[in-house]
């Protein structure tokens, strides 16, 4: 298991590296068409072949990468928040507060996170770049993934209110803000690293999803959801093998993390 | 136990291929829709599935040929047009049956024509044949002979019977009996439709022998495309209609003799700039978007030949305006696709006042030319298109930044809340007759799809084009009727309320065994003469 999660590191390590110095490994940037070889093979020029536009797949693929690893974590990031506010409030507050929150988020869980999606980004400004579509879509992703972390921080709370060095606290006159700062957040780190931890592969799935569906970041940005899309007409595909690149890699990527994830629950 | 359960599981479904595949007759023609039918009743068709079924078991006194685009008599052996324009008679054929027996005559005609025009229906294809205030009259002349009256002219009156199969009157089995050349035998929805041969079809060969060939047909319900590629490459169905440019490439590659292209279809692609005066957006950009200048810049900055190249792998043509050269008649032969000239792009822009700093465009106002195109999610060619043109436009200084809307956003944006700035979509042809196309050309109408509904025409251009698509309306000389329309194809291409960008080719997979197949841009391609498609080399020979 040590191995594989070593493995794993280097992996993640290789392809943030591959996504730093993309502008070194390719020799044109990932918008640029070159319309006299649309679905070429892999050549020398192009290590992956092109795409329907004759753009480089390698460029593509690395920008992909580095979209979805940059602004994925930040969207972990935003739902993790959201999450600890929502549940550290109904937590303090007790009563009808929380048990109307407890409400609130299994309604929330409940509803088609897709459909959910695909409305919100219909409501969004469509005169937008490509770059802020991306920081969007995966904004719209985090404000809208709170819930599954919410419920899980909401349990561990009140167990944690529960225990004796909280009702201690709370006899020596610790309340509010400060007994949610200095005893309930302390030990409900571990719990949120690994919140955040495994929200990073499900943004990057359900950024997939946007992506297959057409609806995630706009061209010419890609994302590993529009490069998956090329895999759509499987009875096609076969001719370029190339173009399952970007499925290996999303496969890896959150296998690598659940990985990473596994050895920081353990230690959890 | 696992593998019990495996070995149990291949076991079944052996058993039920094998049952399928003895199942099939060698005379079964085989294919796909790609959905259910919503109605087995022609006249309330609207969908695709549903249009299959009427086409191949319907009756109709008139048939356009698809190949001539002419029109040739069916059920009726003979019509004649007032000289109003109100009142057509046709003589029908003596001696038809329908599918169950049951006798075809004027009765019929007339049944079918007041169902059709049944107010409480709201037939989709009856509501073609709706003009003025008032019902239809219809007459019964003689034991063959009907006049059906309309309160005021239809022009096209004729072709419109192409669409009206006839309905008894007096049969129990209703719109179950038939007088096309195959009938219902098997319906499982969401599965399969079984079509068997209509025993009183009346249409017999040179040697005396009944039509259609094929004794039944096969329609498999498939609304994945892929598995229907590979369903027709494993040789499990006969033909694909309609076939996507990919698609094409793989069959061609495999079988080239199975890949068939018709030709340039009716369909077009095309963009269009948002013009209506309460859209909420700034006030610069309506000024640059009811610019004819700006959207000829555009135009010359697209290039449609990379479009069909790239993006449609060759089989698509730059397209030119409201109908494709495959529409042989209405067609404008002087017109011309516009030339991909970012040069005379930039001159054109110059002269409305634009300028470039930084290789990017700005308008006489100091503003950034930057606008968006909204187009369907999930149609990758649109979205292709867009991204080619995206590169094109920032040739010329303009950036571009293309959305993909789910489609009733999509609509809602376009029809209702006109919060959008530019929009690609397609068209679909499926009438020859400009007329068809009134809801699209007034300037009242609702598809006026850059300013739809206006209570007045809000450019001379506009009113130039409502009067004449009203005149060519009120004609019932089609010479005349081409001049006019020839004049309102010729303010389209001038004024360039929709940048037309492509004419798709008419694609499709044809199994070699399938015999007399001549594959046609107008629906249904492929089995447009199914009478006389057959499985047989020998039976192909005799016609």
């Amino acid at each position: 298991m040590k191995y594989a999660r070593t493995v794993a590191a280097l992996l993640l390590s290789t392809l943030v590296l591959a996504c730093v110095f993309r502008d070194q490994l390719t020799p044109v940037g990932y918008d640029h068409q070159d319309r006299n070889i649309p679905n070429a093979f892999r050549s020398r020029q192009h290590l992956l072949g092109t795409d329907a536009l004759g753009r480089d797949r390698l460029a593509r693929v690395l920008e992909g990468t580095r979209v979805s690893l940059v602004l994925a974590p930040s969207a972990a990031a935003i739902s993790t928040v959201l999450a600890i506010l929502i549940a550290g409030t109904a937590a303090l507050a007790g009563g009808w507060v929380e048990r109307l929150t407890a409400s609130g988020i299994d309604l929330f869980l409940s509803l088609p996170w897709l459909f959910l999606l695909v409305t919100v980004r219909a409501l969004l400004p469509l005169n937008v770049s490509p770059m802020t579509s991306a920081v969007i879509t995966f904004s719209v992703l985090g404000c809208l993934g709170w819930a599954g972390a919410a419920r899980l921080l909401s349990a561990q709370l009140s167990w944690l209110r529960s225990r004796d060095f909280i009702l201690l606290a709370r006899a020596s006159g610790c309340g509010g803000f400060r007994l949610l700062r200095r005893h309930l957040l302390p030990n409900l780190m571990p719990l949120v690293y690994a919140q955040f931890w495994i929200s990073i592969p499900t943004f990057i799935l359900a950024e997939a999803n946007l992506g297959i569906l057409g609806l995630g970041v706009s061209e010419p940005l890609p994302s590993w959801g529009s490069l998956l899309r090329e895999l759509d007409s499987f009875s096609v595909f076969g001719w370029n093998l190339w173009q399952l690149v970007p499925l290996a890699l999303l496969i890896a990527v959150v296998s690598c993390f659940h990985l990473l994830i596994s050895k920081g629950e353990i230690a959890a | 136990m696992k593998t019990t359960a495996s070995f149990l599981l291949l076991w079944i479904s052996t058993l039920l291929t094998g049952a399928s595949l003895s199942a099939q007759s060698a005379n079964e023609l085989r294919f796909s829709i790609h959905s259910f039918p919503k109605t087995f009743d022609p006249v309330l068709v609207d969908d695709d599935a549903s249009e299959t079924i009427r086409y191949l078991t319907g009756g109709v006194l008139i048939r356009i040929n698809r190949e001539s685009q002419r029109l040739e008599p069916e059920l009726a052996t003979g019509w004649k047009l007032s000289r109003d324009g109100r009142t057509i008679t046709f003589t029908l054929r003596d001696g038809l049956r329908f599918s169950d027996g049951t006798g075809f005559g004027v009765a019929d005609v007339a049944y079918t024509m007041n169902h059709l025009m049944d107010a409480d229906l709201h037939s989709p294809t009856g509501d073609a044949f709706r003009v003025g205030e008032g019902k239809i009259a219809v007459k019964v002349l003689t034991a063959n002979q009907v006049a059906i009256t309309f309160p005021a002219a239809v022009v096209g009156l004729e072709r419109l019977f192409d669409q009206v199969a006839i309905m008894s009157q007096s049969s129990p089995r209703k719109e179950m009996a038939v007088l096309g050349p195959y009938m219902v035998d098997e319906a499982k929805p969401g599965a399969v439709i079984v079509l068997k041969r209509n025993p009183n079809y009346w249409k017999v060969d040179s040697a005396g022998h009944h039509l259609p060939y094929i004794s039944a047909i096969r329609l498999d319900v498939q609304p994945n495309r892929d598995l229907e590629l590979i369903r027709f490459l494993r040789g499990e169905i006969h033909f694909i209609n309609s076939l996507d440019a990919e698609y094409f490439e793989k069959v061609k590659a495999e079988n080239p003799a199975a890949a068939r292209n018709a030709g340039t279809s009716l369909d077009s692609e095309q963009m269009w700039f948002n013009q209506v005066p309460t859209a909420p957006l700034p006030a610069y950009k309506k000024i640059w978007f009811g610019s004819k200048s700006f959207r000829r810049a555009v135009s010359e900055a697209i290039n449609r030949n990379d479009l069909a190249r790239v993006v449609f792998r060759g089989h698509a043509q730059p397209a030119i305006g409201p109908f494709s050269p495959a529409n042989q008649f209405w067609f404008n032969t002087a017109l011309r696709p516009h030339p991909y000239d970012p040069t005379s792009a930039r001159a054109r822009l110059a002269a409305e006042g634009f300028y470039w700093r930084d290789g990017a465009l700005y308008d006489s106002s100091g503003n950034r030319v930057e606008f968006s195109v909204v187009t369907n999610a999930g149609n990758r060619y649109r979205e292709q298109m867009a991204t080619l043109i995206q590169q094109d436009l920032s040739d010329v200084g303009i950036k571009l930044n293309v959305v993909t809307l789910d489609f009733p956003s999509l609509i809602e944006r376009i029809t209702r809340s006109f919060n959008y700035e530019a929009c690609l979509l397609g068209l679909v042809n499926v009438d020859l007759d400009p007329n068809s196309e009134m809801n699209v050309w007034l300037s009242s109408a609702e598809n006026h799809q850059w300013n739809p509904r206006q209570t007045s025409p809000a450019t001379d251009w506009e009113a130039d084009i409502d009067r004449l698509m009203r005149a060519q309306a009120s004609s019932l000389d089609d010479r005349r009727r081409k001049q006019l329309f020839d004049q309102v194809q010729a303010i389209v291409w001038d004024q360039e309320p929709f940048l037309y960008l492509v004419n798709k080719d008419a694609l499709a997979a044809i199994r070699p065994e399938l015999h007399n197949v001549q594959p046609v841009v107008f629906r249904p391609q492929v089995y447009w003469n199914i009478e006389w498609l057959t499985l047989n080399a020998v039976v192909a020979t005799r016609q």
